[in-house]
């Protein structure tokens, strides 16, 4: 379908496919093989700009937004989902900064990780507060001009190999998510620690870590906005990145579905191609559909994110519901067209599926999605 | 080495070049880009690329500035039609000379199609300037000189040059970057000089088909190969079957 | 003009037969009517000859004729690489012995080296019957500068009509200047070389476009007629102990033997026991194998076979062997009596690579 992206958006993703092709495609096994951290691929994305299409120009960026930012997200998890969440979680991490950092923040912070010199992650799970991210018990304590940070998050994408760590702990614990605020630490400040490598389903080339405070000292001049801002940031940076996941997962679909295409079209059982059968035209048909579907949703929602309005927590939620879901029965069903094959390592598909389980999950699971969706819809119906 | 003026010649010998082929860059000379624009990074200056060819070279060259290349030149002009080797390192060569100081000359090896690796050697002895062929590393390189390595059937060697030189380079000097989206963008709007012959100066009857000592007079297909027998049945049997037939013309 | 070409709308059906035989894509159809763009039109010809209709006139011009008559002999550089003449060099004297004998001329074997007189024995047996010695310690081993300048003031003062020479490194950095020097004709890697009597043109086929054709090219109006030939494709001359050489030898003064650029070091890097380029038996694996890993066992079957190992251009694309394995166009060539290809497609450019082959290849297609 064409979107109608302009000029600049149409390079951005030729050039984020080109990388995809020529330089994911060909170690995407490898690295979930491995599990390694594939700082190659990063070195390629940072010398070729993608790191700051979403930064502002001032700011060492190119001035695009979340379109362009899931532009790219969806043409690199076409070929690793994995690798293509080391780029979005360093979206993530700087949408603090980016939406509420002050001038001297963004200065000192933002050049570098539009360069790709440093990659970011953003600090919100704990083992206690998933769901409900408003029981974190990090806590910030002033002392000075500086914070002392206590407590442990978890699950976090990034760690141990991002520079730039945006973190919600709690500045006033009797306040609960309103005494929650927002900080930037730095890797390598006293009293930062990383927990193992964590062994996972998919998305096996992208770190995953606990980050481990211990009387982290934080100067004050790393808080973001002010204090007790921390948990507002977080939901509207979440609301930013949402549309992010939608378009990781419609990278993954997209790129299962190349590959279902491609095999029913050259196996031949029965004598002729499989793709002859109606059984199976049927299941592509849906699945093209589908992935077209999920990609309208999160393209239209990500202009509605840069066209600067105000509320987009349902939509936001919406696109990655639908894009999330799509990518997992696609996922199921590519490999079901793969028969035997789709089951066994030897072959890409399997891979598309454990890495599709991950977008229901992360960045709120789907089920989180659905009660922001119908508390969006239930206000705007009581507005009315 | 401040002022320096890397230029970068594309052979492309457009006497077997077809359609497409010019509107992306040869692979041979995505080494000699990449190799000049990491000296241009390591050391300052300029890289002009250069190229002969139709109007629609114009692509490859954009693509060549997207990766680093700071400005690039088009000979093209009916008169260069039917250049062979000669005719091509004749009308580079005095376009280098209209560009002119410069410090070195990359070349790739070779022409994918045309494959005759004679373009680059041709361009040197028409400047009259030093050159060190099938180069796969320049180890140092300043004002004074480079020292470089050369490709051998058996190794290499190590070769002193004094600049301005001319080197071709092969595949293992490098991997060349892709391009980045601030390089694409300068080359949209970069703006690609376009030099005829008239532009050059040159010799009239030294140019195209006129200043070609070859002619191509006959293309033909090559003859299909006598088809193999293919040998059918279990794989052991065949084996064997293979083996006995081998016998009698290696062993 | 060196010529012109030209349409006769009126003669032209529109059967677009010009446009598919056109190797430059040069041809288009405009209202029916074949249009040829100059810009890449090479004058080749092939138009003409498919043209049914004679729609297409191509008028070649002789252009100024110089007097080539003056011009005599066929010669072979004969490279050398620390005092040993290489294999090369003998079969184009076996290949410059036939295009002697057609032009009636002698054939003459140059060599540019120090030392090398104990050599020039070798160059007789292999039926030179001439022999060129340039003698000097600047000429040890090859040298752009001074192998430039000796060759072209050898072939100012002899001037022969044809030169050979090896597509090694070394011949085609070398000729290819020469040739612009002497204002010579040069056509690279030719596969196959043959003179037209009458004309005493030297006929030069070669590969174009990655040898899904092949090119016929003269040198009409220049002299002399060089070309350059791979390693292999021709046959080595025969060894006849008791032929004699007339011998020339010819110094120069030092500011010939001059050169800017310096040879600080030779270093051989023996890969393995077996050279590719020469190894009788060759196992190559391309694409199909699925990984680098797999290459160990193509590896052990020549280390088995006593044979080399070879690789597709796709293989080595993919980083999983070092190019110096690449057999193919742009690869090296083999002439093995055995050829093993495993997972190679059998592309035109890989088969280039082995022309000079004897038997046919058996090509498995296992599971």
């Amino acid at each position: 379908m064409d979107y109608l992206l302009t000029e600049q958006q149409t390079m951005i993703r030729d050039l984020a496919k080109k990388i995809a092709d020529e330089k994911i495609k060909p170690v995407a096994a490898h690295y979930d093989e491995t599990e390694e951290f594939a700082w190659p691929i990063m070195k390629i994305l940072a010398d070729s700009d993608l790191f700051g299409i979403y930064i502002p120009e001032q700011f060492g960026g190119l001035g695009g937004g979340v379109m362009d930012m899931c532009l790219v997200t969806e043409e690199l998890s076409r070929a690793c989902a994995g690798i293509a969440l080391g780029y979005a979680g360093t979206g993530l991490g700087a949408f603090p900064i980016l939406l509420y950092g002050s001038d001297d923040q963004k200065k000192k912070f933002l050049p570098d990780i539009a360069r790709g010199r440093r990659l970011a992650a953003f600090c919100i799970t704990e083992a206690g507060a998933g769901s409900d991210a408003g029981s974190i018990k990090t806590t910030a304590r002033k002392e000075g001009d500086r914070y002392l940070l206590n407590g442990t998050k978890q699950w976090i994408t990034n760690a141990g190999e991002a520079e730039v760590y945006t973190v919600i702990a709690l500045t006033d614990k009797t306040r609960g998510a309103r005494g929650a605020s927002a900080f930037i630490v730095e890797k390598g400040a006293g009293g930062m620690d990383f927990g193992k490598k964590e062994k996972k389903l998919g998305i096996r080339a992208s770190a995953t870590r606990e980050v481990i405070f211990t009387d982290c000292e934080v100067p004050a001049a790393n808080l973001i906005s002010k204090e007790g801002m921390g948990f507002i940031i977080a939901m509207k940076t979440l609301d930013s990145a949402r549309p992010g996941v939608g378009a990781q997962a419609v990278g993954i679909a997209q790129g299962a579905l190349d590959h279902a295409v491609e095999y029913a079209r050259t196996r031949v059982q029965f004598d002729q191609p499989i793709s002859n059968f109606q059984g199976i035209q049927h299941l592509l048909a849906d699945m093209g559909t589908q992935v077209e579907a999920a990609r309208a949703l999160v393209y239209a929602t990500a202009r509605m994110i840069d066209s600067g309005a105000k509320s987009v927590a349902k939509e936001s939620a919406m696109s990655k519901l639908f894009a999330s879901d799509v990518a997992m029965k696609v996922a199921v069903d590519v490999v079901q067209i793969f028969g035997g094959y789709g089951y066994m390592r030897d072959y890409p598909v399997e891979k598309y599926l454990r890495d599709a389980k991950i977008t229901q999950i992360y960045e709120g699971t789907n089920q989180i999605q659905r009660n922001i969706i119908a508390a969006n819809m239930i206000k705007e119906a009581l507005k009315r | 080495m401040p002022n320096t003026t890397d230029v970068r010649i594309d052979p492309v010998t457009n006497t077997l070049i077809r359609e497409g082929v010019e509107s992306v860059i040869n692979p041979f000379d995505a080494y000699a880009i990449e190799e000049a624009v990491r000296l241009k990074e390591r050391l300052g200056g300029k890289v002009t690329v250069l190229t002969m060819g139709p109007p629609q070279a114009e692509t490859a060259l954009k693509e060549a500035l997207s990766l680093g290349c700071d400005e690039a030149v088009l000979l093209s002009d009916r008169k260069f039609a039917g250049s062979d080797t000669w005719a091509t390192s004749y009308t580079l060569a005095a376009a280098i000379r209209k560009l002119g100081g410069f410090d070195a000359i990359l070349c790739g090896k070779q022409a994918s199609d045309g494959d005759t690796a004679q373009v680059g050697p041709g361009i040197s002895t028409h400047l009259d300037i030093p050159q060190v062929t099938y180069v796969k590393k320049i180890a140092e390189i300043s004002a004074a000189g480079a020292l470089v390595e050369r490709m051998t059937e058996e190794g290499y060697d190590s070769v002193e040059t004094p600049l301005p030189c001319l080197f071709t380079v092969v595949k293992e000097i490098n991997t060349p970057r892709l391009p980045s989206l601030k390089g694409l963008m300068k080359a949209k709007s970069a703006k690609i000089t376009r030099w005829t012959a008239d532009d050059l100066g040159a010799e009239p009857e030294a140019l195209g088909l006129d200043g070609s000592p070859t002619r191509v007079i006959n293309i033909f297909t090559p003859e299909p190969r006598k088809g193999g027998e293919l040998l059918k049945g279990a794989t052991a049997d065949v084996a064997g079957e293979l083996v006995e037939l081998l016998k009698d013309i290696v062993m | 003009m060196a010529g012109s070409i030209t349409i006769f709308l009126d003669r032209c059906n529109g059967c677009t037969l010009c446009v598919k035989a056109c190797p430059f894509d040069a041809i288009h159809m405009a209202n029916k009517k074949a249009v040829i763009d100059m810009a890449k039109c090479t004058l080749c010809g092939a138009c003409v000859e498919v043209c049914e209709l004679n729609a297409i006139e191509l008028k070649k011009d002789a252009g100024v004729k110089k007097d080539l008559s003056l011009y005599k002999d066929v010669w072979v550089f004969c490279e050398q690489k620390k005092g040993v003449i290489q294999s090369i060099s003998f079969e184009l004297l076996g290949e410059g012995r036939k295009l002697a004998d057609k032009l009636g001329v002698k054939l003459c074997a140059v060599m540019l080296g120090s030392a090398v007189e104990s050599r020039i024995a070798e160059l007789a047996e292999r039926g030179a019957d001439k022999i060129y010695i340039a003698d000097h310690p600047a000429l040890q081993s090859f040298q752009d500068d001074p192998y430039t300048e000796v060759l072209v003031k050898l072939a100012e003062e002899y001037l022969p009509e044809i030169i050979l020479c090896g597509a090694t490194v070394i011949g085609r950095s070398l000729v290819s200047r020469v040739a612009v020097r002497l204002n010579a004709g040069l056509t690279a890697d030719c596969t196959a070389l043959d003179i037209a009597e009458k004309e005493r043109l030297l006929l030069q086929t070669r590969p174009a476009f990655g040898g899904n054709i092949m090119a016929v090219i003269i040198t009409p109006n220049h002299r002399p007629q060089m070309a350059t030939v791979r390693h292999k494709v021709m046959k080595e001359a025969a060894i006849d102990k008791a032929r004699k050489a007339e011998v020339i030898r010819k110094n120069y003064p030092d500011e010939v033997m001059k050169s800017r650029t310096r040879l600080v070091d030779i270093v051989a890097e023996i890969e393995e026991t077996v050279n590719l380029a020469e190894a009788d038996i060759v196992v190559s694996g391309g694409r199909g194998l699925g990984g680098p890993e797999n290459f160990a066992m193509i590896r052990e079957l020549a280390k088995t076979l006593n044979g080399a190992v070879g690789a597709s251009r796709a293989a080595v694309d993919a980083d999983w062997i070092p190019y110096s394995h690449q057999v193919g166009q742009t690869g090296k060539t083999v002439v093995p009596k055995l050829y093993l290809a495993c997972g190679i497609s059998g592309q035109i450019q890989h088969l280039i690579g082995d022309e000079g082959r004897k038997v046919p290849d058996p090509r498995f297609q296992g599971e």
